[in-house]
């Protein structure tokens, strides 16, 4: 394990940041911390970086308890939400910040620079300002002056949340790919969870300051551990008391399937490629369905009409507490 | 000074649409109306409150020629007079650099029992007439003082009163691009490797150059000038506590108008080249990092 996180208690205030945290991060893998704001993600990934320091328990980092190291001794690469650029430096001088700290060699630091550049797709903008470039451009920068210092474990708090939905879009599905190719640990913290879902090897659920659930994304989509997990990753329906996903619902025009629930359809809409129906059932509950088109056409579905609902088998489903 | 946030360039987008004025125009120009109404009234504001007075002021320095100026501004009173005026505003000005910043610093980053009380009194020394700060100054550090420093009378009371002076300036100037300035910057440092006093000198340091440059340059400017606050407690004493502001207005009581215009002259260049130099030596930081 790359970063073991154990007995992790944080407060600000009266305010529970993190409530006995434990996790352990695989080495060479794309990990996600999903939350909602506020759930103390971002405050675990700043402790794992020594920028936050912990109340009690333990971190450590490749073996190493890292607990009271400051930040400088770590080895973490850092890329925060709003890029923290060094403004007056060139894109150049930003990248090799950390090697000239370290003091090493001219030759070594120019070369690694062009190295890196080129990775993060910046070469032709190496001597300009981190005022000339674009979000997204600048977070690049700001990715490979993490890297330049060989992290043991890169970390990223948001990376992509101060960046508008399409250039989001194009950086997560490159961080995916740039992963594959530097295989550093890496951890970034999101509160999407369709990136988390689509970029990360691992998910980390975190809310009100305790891990919910650690699992793939398959895992996590398919076997939720409880109410909470079932419906941050996506849509989430309740059907005779249990939550289900609303493409799990299967209906029916006919009383045919044995403890089908009866209800009434209310509304009907249509969502491109996707159906969506709310169903009325005579418990009072208002149930979500969603279906492909073709298959709403096929059962000939209309407003007000009586249909029988019952999951599909092998439906992912959390029992509601009451 | 090029310590102000620079703002994008908009295009005059109106221009291609709006007709050409008929007949070749004297000065080709892409202003609008309100723009070039606005430009010359600020020109013709700023050419009678400080071009055509500073004019005045050289061209009555130089009626008497090149060989009068000279022997004006080296006449040993005149020059010890002068010499003790800058070297005094150099020296409140490197003070004012460190202190300053060190002030600006502390009100920024630290939380402490009345600080709101302190952010009022640094802008004291501006708001004060500097006759009365002249006063305050004489009654601490005049005769009898009750702090022990009897500093009338000496050179090092006009040190003091250009300190007292120029106090706010470099704190004015810092503060709010201390303020600006991301923590989150100096936190990538640190995990870059950086120590507290690495990320200070190269990360910290470079933003504040040119807020501190500029605070620097006023300050100087601001000593050169300065009267009210010393009169009472330099004393005036030639060749040890009179400073040149003084020897001016000596020098038109005389009725020697061209003596005074000559050493208003000097300063006024030096002044100009002490702004320029500084200038340029923040453009040279900012760009080395």
């Amino acid at each position: 394990m790359s970063i073991d996180v154990r007995g992790v208690n944080k407060r600000f205030g009266g305010f529970v940041a993190l409530d006995d945290v434990n996790v352990s991060i695989p080495t060479g893998q794309l990990t996600a911390l999903l939350g909602p704001s506020g759930g103390g993600k971002s405050t675990l990934l700043r402790i794992i970086a020594g920028l936050e320091s912990a109340d009690s328990g333990s971190i450590e980092i490749e073996g190493t308890d890292a607990t009271q190291l400051p930040p400088q001794r770590r080895n973490v690469g850092f890329v925060f939400q709003h890029y923290a650029v060094f403004k007056h430096l060139t894109v150049a001088r930003n990248v090799s910040f950390g090697m000239e700290i370290r003091k090493r060699p001219r030759a070594e630091i120019t070369q690694r620079v062009d190295e890196l550049l080129s990775l993060v797709h910046l070469s032709q903008f190496a001597d300009r300002l981190p005022s000339q470039l674009s979000g997204g451009q600048r977070q690049r920068m700001a990715l490979a002056r993490a890297l330049a210092v060989q992290p043991t474990v890169l970390l990223l708090d948001e990376p992509f949340g101060a960046l508008d939905a399409k250039v989001r879009k194009e950086l997560r599905e490159w961080l995916r790919r740039l992963h594959d190719e530097v295989q550093v640990t890496t951890v970034f913290v999101t509160h999407d969870q369709e990136e988390a879902m689509e970029v990360a090897d691992e998910i980390v659920v975190i809310n009100h300051g305790r891990v919910e659930q650690v699992g793939s994304p398959d895992d996590l989509y398919d076997r939720p551990a409880n109410e909470f997990v079932m419906s941050f990753l996506g849509e989430a329906t309740t059907l005779g008391g249990t939550l289900f996903r609303p493409h799990d619902i299967e209906v029916a025009t006919s009383p045919l399937a044995v403890g089908g629930i009866e209800g009434t359809i209310s509304r009907i809409q249509r969502v491109g490629f996707w159906v969506r129906l709310t169903v009325l059932t005579d418990d009072g509950e208002a149930v979500a369905v969603e279906m492909t088109r073709s298959h709403a056409r096929e059962l000939g579905l209309a407003h007000g009409q009586t249909v029988w609902l019952s999951p599909v088998p092998r439906a992912a489903r959390v029992s509601i507490a009451v | 000074m090029t310590w102000a946030p620079t703002r994008p360039e908009t295009p005059p987008a109106d221009l291609e649409q709006r007709p050409l004025p008929r007949g070749r125009p004297l000065l080709q120009t892409n202003l609008t109306t309100a723009s070039g109404i606005g430009l010359g009234v600020a020109m013709i504001w700023f050419s009678m409150l400080v071009l055509i007075p500073l004019c005045a002021v050289l061209i009555t320095a130089s009626e008497g020629g090149w060989g009068a100026f000279w022997s004006t501004v080296t006449h040993p009173q005149t020059f010890a007079a002068i010499r003790l005026t800058l070297l005094s505003a150099a020296a409140v000005t490197l003070v004012n650099v460190v202190m300053g910043t060190l002030i600006a610093w502390v009100l920024v980053r630290d939380r402490f029992w009345g600080k709101g009380a302190l952010e009022v009194l640094i802008d004291l020394p501006f708001a004060l007439p500097t006759l009365v700060a002249g006063l305050v100054l004489l009654s601490l550090y005049g005769k009898d003082s009750p702090v022990g420093l009897e500093l009338a009378y000496t050179p090092a009371s006009v040190f003091l009163a250009f300190l007292f002076v120029t106090l706010p300036f470099v704190v004015r100037m810092v503060q709010p691009v201390l303020e600006e300035l991301e923590v989150e910057v100096e936190e990538a440092a640190a995990s870059l490797g950086a120590s507290r006093a690495t990320t200070f000198r190269r990360v910290i340091l470079p933003a504040l150059v040119p807020a501190i440059t500029a605070g620097a340059a006023l300050s100087f400017a601001r000593g050169v000038g300065e009267y009210g606050s010393l009169v009472l407690l330099s004393g005036n004493l030639p060749y040890r506590s009179e400073v040149a502001s003084v020897r001016i207005l000596g020098s038109i009581e005389n009725d020697n108008l061209a003596g005074a215009a000559s050493v208003a002259a000097l300063l006024l260049v030096i002044s100009l080249a002490v702004i320029v130099v500084l200038d340029a030596m923040q453009r040279r930081v900012a760009d080395r990092g």
